[in-house]
């Protein structure tokens, strides 16, 4: 065992971690940061992805004591006092989603995305999202989500694609 | 496994045979006590609604304990107005993705003439819910749907009955809108709550009552995203496995080195040693528990268990195996007209084909999940399943109690597709939680999902038709081994069937799986109407048409070749259209699917799926449409790469790296047409738009590269014949 200290949301946690605990379990058992998710353990499914220093990162595959210094930013810190991430906004509008479960995942890759191409293509769009799975197949309006963000234009409620 | 009788188990009357998973026995035998439905409900008008369906609902959700339960038999959804004009709906139907939190709140809403914010769904909890079998077979729609329209247009009429009685005015100039009764008259208006006084006042209501029809709907018939949306995009839903109780412990399973295999000798004592750490065993169950994860997991893997195993069929050879051990046919299934031996013969062309069906895995993103906790006697689980009252009676019958001593409490969950039909996780999370004396929470890994959960059975599919020279098949011989009745029988007017479902020995544990065999059935059918027509040179479209009858089928064929303008389309090298139709849980389908082939490379591009879908009068046209999408790029991972490989008992791609899932770049261009027959009662979506799209592909894939592919997935390694 080991303390670390890490930035989850602009927070700072001690916190006695395992060797071999992902970070993936440090937020949801220890910090009750449940909005990340545990989809595959193999990085395979994008569904535990954070930003890691701004970089969607797959959190059950990094060990908690590897992350050091560096800022994690979850979904419980995407909406900032009240207000919705333009992208979470965009998937309202989409309606990009069905189970739900991978939408945390699929939302920090999408924001990382945009934080560092504001304006990407449709192909840097699924090149980014390609790790990301939604087995309910909610993909073509993820990806309008995408586009309405980037474009920061407002979707009609409920339009679907 | 032993099977129980079939009528012990669920109320619909006719069950599909492939519905394996309801009809085992129970996943342990481990070694081994009135709620008030109404308590807490304060005045405010309170609806039951009863159905003619006694002897169904006197059946238990898994049928193997009966009684213990309280509530009204007959009695199957009911809603409460509260005082403060909040409208909870209470249904055993459960959310796995499929949107009925949003689509059942619309019609209610729309019968009541509130708002739909005003709508609270509490569903899928057997303390607070009426009875319910389950969420599955696209019931709920056509179902819980009418019945709880039903139940909001009573409480709409008993409101403006006491509104009529306090008010001395005509009933009939009242108006009810927004929560209040208003008399336009006088302008005196009233609300729910100056109409009830406090008092609760309840009313059963029979099938009869009459109900908005939908070409007068405001709310449902209008598009609707998800109302607990923000829920998701900010990541504060709390599905099964993000609970945690006070005190609560994790837990772990030993699993066996393979199918069937059962301990021979079991080494606990490094596990035992371990602070924090309890051994649990009972029977062939080993599990531990620990209060943190990573030590459970730590634990479990030093459990040492040698396993007695035994030879099994493996995926290689799984075919094979399936025609050999084919039983006779079940009877239910079968259907015969007319004579084989004169359709045959009155045939100009005849044709005897093969099509293979692999097993998938429904590879939900939330894996299995349970949190269980006993307190003063009573058990409560947390878990995601499509059938919280059948889990109630497998965790009753597992622990020798009464079913009333159980509460099964199922949040919105990470998807089921079929695949949660069965409550393994929550029984091994009691049996932990019980020896532990503390609430357990069970996550399954994607590994054990991929492993332990059951599978889309593979299936053997062989046809013998023949064809006049004019186009219509006057022979239809149709042998499903395995994978399922579901969609067995033709839509195509064929004068001359004999069509059969053998059940075989599998050596995986297989069970439903959305639409069931329905994929598989018009998989094989679909793509033998194409050779069939292609025997005569007859156009596929034409040849369908030619064959049928049904005018709900020929309406989504004919939209969707009238979108790509199918007579006009043109032969280009390497490039191809392919068509397909299909029924299924009372929708209908088409498909239009163009491909490009890489004949050198063995590359298949789908360019353009068009696909037409008509379930009767449409409640949310944007939910449909993200099932129609849904069912679409599901389909397209079953039609083309996913397949379970096995060998010896054991799975050898039991990870997203290895078992290739439909992901972004896979998905064409989707144009979607969604047919709406505002005279027709609105049936579900959530199966019927995965059945038509193989087939499409197959016969798309044939007209661009002349290669006709006849096994399920098509192409995991790419076209090489």
């Amino acid at each position: 065992m080991k303390i670390v200290e890490l930035q989850v949301n602009g927070n700072k946690h001690r916190v006695e971690v395992d060797d071999e605990q992902s970070l993936l379990s440090v937020l949801r058992d220890d910090l009750d940061l449940t909005g990340t998710k545990y989809g595959c353990g193999e990085g395979q499914c994008g569904a535990c992805t954070v930003l890691l220093d701004g970089q969607p990162t797959r959190s059950c595959r990094m060990p908690a004591v590897n992350v050091g210094s560096k800022p994690i930013t979850t979904i419980e810190d995407l909406e900032q006092n009240g207000r919705l991430h333009p992208l979470q906004q965009a998937f309202l509008d989409h309606g990009a989603m069905q189970c739900g479960y991978c939408i945390s995942g699929m939302l920090m890759s999408g924001a990382g995305l945009l934080k560092k191409n504001p304006q990407p293509t449709e192909a840097e769009i699924l090149r980014a999202m390609e790790g990301n799975i939604c087995r309910c197949g909610t993909y073509p309006r993820i990806v309008a989500a995408i586009k309405q963000a980037a474009s920061g234009r407002v979707a009609q409620k409920g339009g679907g694609k | 496994m032993k099977n129980k009788p079939i009528d012990e188990i669920l109320l619909a009357p006719e069950i599909e045979p492939e519905r394996y998973e309801l009809l085992a026995g129970p996943a342990y035998h481990f070694q081994v006590a009135r709620r008030d439905f109404f308590k807490g409900l304060g005045g405010g008008v309170l609806i039951l609604f009863a159905v003619k369906e006694a002897r169904a609902q006197q059946e238990s959700g898994g049928g193997r304990r009966g009684g213990g339960r309280t509530a009204p038999q007959e009695i199957s959804a009911w809603l409460h107005i509260g005082e403060d004009g909040v409208t909870t709906v209470y249904t055993g139907k459960v959310e796995v993705g499929q949107d009925i939190r949003t689509s059942l709140a619309q019609v209610v809403a729309e019968e009541l003439r509130v708002s739909i914010t005003t709508i609270r769904m509490v569903m899928g909890d057997t303390d607070l819910t009426p009875y319910d079998a389950g969420t599955f077979g696209s019931l709920t729609t056509p179902t819980m749907s009418p019945r709880l329209r039903k139940a909001a247009a009573a409480a709409r009429e008993s409101l403006l009955d006491l509104a009529a009685e306090q008010t001395k005015a005509d009933r009939k100039s009242l108006l009810i809108a927004d929560g209040k009764v208003t008399n336009p008259a006088t302008k005196q208006s009233l609300t729910f709550s100056q109409l009830t006084k406090g008092q609760r006042l309840t009313r059963a209501i029979a099938d009869d009552i009459a109900l908005t029809p939908p070409d007068e709907w405001k709310i449902a018939g209008k598009p609707l995203t998800k109302l607990n949306g923000r829920d998701i995009v900010t990541g504060k839903h709390q599905y099964t496995s993000d609970l945690k109780l006070p005190g609560m412990l994790y837990g772990k399973v030993v699993r066996p080195a393979a199918f069937g295999a059962t301990p021979s000798a079991i080494d606990t004592k490094a596990a035992e040693k371990m602070t924090g750490v309890t051994v649990v065993r009972d029977g062939d169950f080993i599990g531990v528990t620990a209060p943190t994860p990573t030590l459970a997991k730590r634990a479990m893997e030093a459990i040492n268990v040698e396993w007695k195993t035994a030879q099994q069929p493996s995926s290689s050879e799984i075919f094979a195996h399936l025609k050999k051990t084919a039983a006779a046919s079940d009877g239910r299934s079968a259907t015969k007209r007319g004579s084989m031996t004169e359709g045959l013969a009155a045939a100009q062309q005849k044709l005897e084909q093969s099509y293979n069906i692999a097993y998938i895995a429904h590879a939900p993103l939330e894996p299995r999940a349970a949190v269980a906790e006993w307190k003063d006697g009573k058990l409560t689980v947390w878990t995601g399943t499509q059938r919280p009252f059948g889990v109630r009676s497998e965790l009753a019958s597992a622990f020798r109690i009464p079913e009333e001593k159980v509460r099964v409490i199922m949040p919105d969950t990470g998807s089921g597709y079929g695949g949660k039909h069965t409550g393994e996780t929550a029984i091994e999370a009691a049996r932990l939680a019980k020896a532990a004396g503390k609430p357990v929470k069970l996550v399954w890994t994607r590994e054990e999902e991929f492993t332990w959960a059951y599978f889309r059975p593979a299936g053997v599919i062989d046809i013998k038709s023949g064809v006049s020279s004019d186009g219509k098949i006057t022979a239809w011989a149709f042998h499903n081994y395995n994978s399922g009745s579901a969609g067995i029988r033709p839509v195509y007017d064929i004068p001359n069937q004999a069509i059969e479902f053998h059940s075989t020995d599998s050596p995986l544990r297989q069970g439903s799986y959305r639409a069931l065999a329905s994929t598989a059935n018009h998989f094989a059918r679909e793509v033998h109407l194409d050779e069939l027509a292609a025997s005569v040179k007859i156009d596929p479209l034409e040849f369908r048409l030619k064959n049928l009858k049904d005018q709900r089928l020929q309406a989504v064929l004919e939209a969707v070749t009238r979108r790509i303008e199918w007579e006009k389309r043109k032969p280009v090298a390497g490039r191809g259209f392919g068509i397909a139709g299909g029924f299924e849980k009372g929708g209908y389908v088409a498909n239009c699917v163009e491909v490009a082939v890489d004949r050198t490379s063995g590359k298949v591009t789908i360019l353009r799926i068009v696909t037409a879908f008509e379930c009767g009068a449409i409640i949310n046209p944007d939910g449909l449409k993200n099932q129609v999408e849904g069912s679409i790029i599901q389909g397209i991972g079953g039609a083309l790469f996913e397949a379970i490989e096995f060998e010896n008992g054991k799975i050898l791609n039991p990870r997203f790296s290895r078992y290739r899932v439909p992901r972004f770049s896979d998905v064409p261009p989707l144009e979607t047409i969604l047919l709406d027959r505002k005279d027709l009662p609105s049936a579900g979506s959530g199966e019927c738009p995965i059945v038509a799209l193989a087939p499409a592909i197959s016969n798309a894939i044939f007209a661009a590269s002349g290669v006709r592919l006849r096994s399920l997935p098509m192409i995991p390694n790419g076209l090489k014949a």
